[in-house]
C-alpha cells in the first residue's frame, strides 16, 4: 500500500522555523515507521536527520511523536496507524535536526537522581542475594530504556523544564526500593526537591506513553508515599 | 536550566513541597465536607429566600459558626493561593515576574485571610 508521512522539517543551518514535508513510500501493513523513514533517507531525501540504532524496541534511540502520540518509530507499524502518519520531534527538549532532539536535559536529569548501586558494605564474594519478592518489588522500573517518550509527553515538563521528570523518576525508584541498594533516602531527599515528584499532577501521559508497558504514574506515587512515609 | 558537563546540580531538598502537597489533599477533603455542608445548609435545608442579613447575623450569633466559616476561609484561601503559588513557579520562567507576581498574591492571600478573619471575630450583629 502507499503510505504519505507528514514530517516536521527542521534544519538549524537554513531554516528559521519548522515546516513540513509530505513524503510518499510503498510499505506494508506489517511495516514500522522506522522502516518509512529509512525509505525516505535512502532512497528519496537524503537530509532526513532522525536516531536509530537497535531498530527493535530496546535501544530507546528512536522515540518521536507519531499521529500525535509519543512512541517508538521502530515499533509503531502502519497497521495501527493506517496510510497518513504525521511524525514530529519529541516536545520538551529543543530540536537540533529535523526528528533529532537534544537529549542532554534529559540525562541530566536521569544523573541527577543516582541512578546506579550504591551499597557500602564489603562485596561479598559471590552475588548479594535477593529473595525473589524483593526482586518484583521494582521489577516494573528495571523495563526502562531511557528513550524519554513519558517525560516528553508530560505536561508538567513542557512548562517548567527544571522538572526531573518522569524517566528520572522511574529510574530513581529502581534503585530506591533495591533491597541490596543503600541510598534510599539520599535518592528520596532529591526527589523531595521543588523540581522533584512534586511536580507530578498525575496527568498519566506518562504511563500511556511509555514504550515498554512501565506504570510510570504509579511508580511517581510509589516515590511520593515513600518520601511522605520517611517523613511524616 | 543550569547544567554543564558534570550533569545538573542537585536539587534543593526540603520538607515544604512535601507538607504543601500534603495539605492540598487533606485542604481538598475536608473543604469537600465543609463545602458540601455549608451547601446543603445555606441552600437546600434553608431556602435562598430567607437568608438575608439576619440570618446570617443570627447565625454568626453562635461560635460554632463563626469556627465553621473561619475554618472554610482558611482552607479556601491557603489552598487556591498555594495552588496559584505552583502555577505560577511552572508557568512565569523570569525571575523577576515570578517575585512580582509571588509578592502580589502573598499580600492578596494575607489581605483575604486578614480581612476576613477581621469581619469573623469582631461582627457584632445590629438589628436591621
Ligand atoms: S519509563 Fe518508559 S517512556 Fe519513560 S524513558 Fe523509560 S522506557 Fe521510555
Ligand atoms: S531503534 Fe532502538 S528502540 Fe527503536
Amino acid at each position: 500500500m502507499k503510505v504519505k508521512l507528514r514530517i516536521k522539517r527542521f534544519n538549524p543551518q537554513k531554516d528559521r522555523k519548522p515546516y513540513w514535508q509530505e513524503f510518499e513510500v510503498e510499505a506494508e501493513k506489517t511495516d514500522r515507521v522506522l522502516d518509512a523513514l529509512h525509505q525516505i533517507r535512502w532512497y528519496q531525501d537524503g537530509t532526513l536527520g532522525f536516531r536509530r540504532s537497535c531498530a527493535h524496541g530496546i535501544c530507546g534511540s528512536d522515540a518521536m511523536l507519531i499521529n500525535g502520540k509519543n512512541r517508538l518509530a521502530c515499533k509503531a507499524l502502519f497497521a495501527d496507524l493506517g496510510d497518513y502518519v504525521t511524525v514530529e520531534p519529541l516536545r520538551g527538549l529543543p530540536v537540533l535536526k529535523d526528528l533529532i532532539v537534544d537529549m542532554e536535559p534529559f540525562f541530566a536529569a536521569y544523573r541527577a537522581v543516582k541512578p546506579y548501586l550504591i551499597n557500602n558494605d564489603q562485596p561479598p564474594l559471590k552475588e548479594r542475594l535477593q529473595s525473589p519478592e524483593e526482586r518484583a518489588r521494582f521489577d516494573d522500573t528495571t523495563k526502562c530504556i531511557l528513550c524519554a517518550a513519558c517525560t516528553t509527553s508530560c505536561p508538567s515538563f513542557w512548562v517548567n523544564r527544571d522538572y526531573l521528570g518522569p524517566a528520572a523518576i522511574v529510574n530513581a525508584h529502581r534503585f530506591i526500593f533495591d533491597s541490596r541498594d543503600q541510598a534510599a533516602e539520599e535518592r528520596l531527599d532529591i526527589l523531595a526537591s521543588r523540581d522533584g515528584v512534586w511536580r507530578c499532577r498525575t496527568i498519566f501521559n506518562c504511563t500511556d506513553a511509555c514504550p515498554r508497558g512501565i506504570q510510570v504514574t504509579k511508580a511517581i506515587e510509589e516515590v511520593k508515599r515513600a518520601i511522605m512515609y520517611a517523613k511524616v | 536550566m543550569a547544567t554543564n558537563g558534570a550533569g545538573r546540580p542537585r536539587p534543593r531538598g526540603s520538607g515544604f513541597e512535601l507538607y504543601s502537597w500534603l495539605f492540598m489533599r487533606i485542604s481538598g477533603v475536608l473543604m469537600l465536607i465543609f463545602l458540601l455542608g455549608h451547601l446543603y445548609i445555606m441552600h437546600i435545608i434553608n431556602s435562598v429566600e430567607v437568608v438575608n442579613y439576619n440570618f446570617v447575623a443570627a447565625r454568626w450569633g453562635t461560635p460554632l459558626w463563626r469556627t465553621w466559616d473561619l475554618i472554610l476561609l482558611l482552607l479556601a484561601a491557603l489552598h487556591g493561593s498555594n495552588g496559584l503559588r505552583i502555577l505560577i513557579d511552572d508557568y512565569i520562567h523570569s525571575h523577576g515576574w515570578r517575585v512580582v507576581a509571588l509578592a502580589v498574591l502573598y499580600v492578596l492571600a494575607i489581605g483575604f485571610i486578614l480581612g476576613g478573619s477581621l469581619v469573623l471575630f469582631t461582627f457584632q450583629p445590629v438589628a436591621s
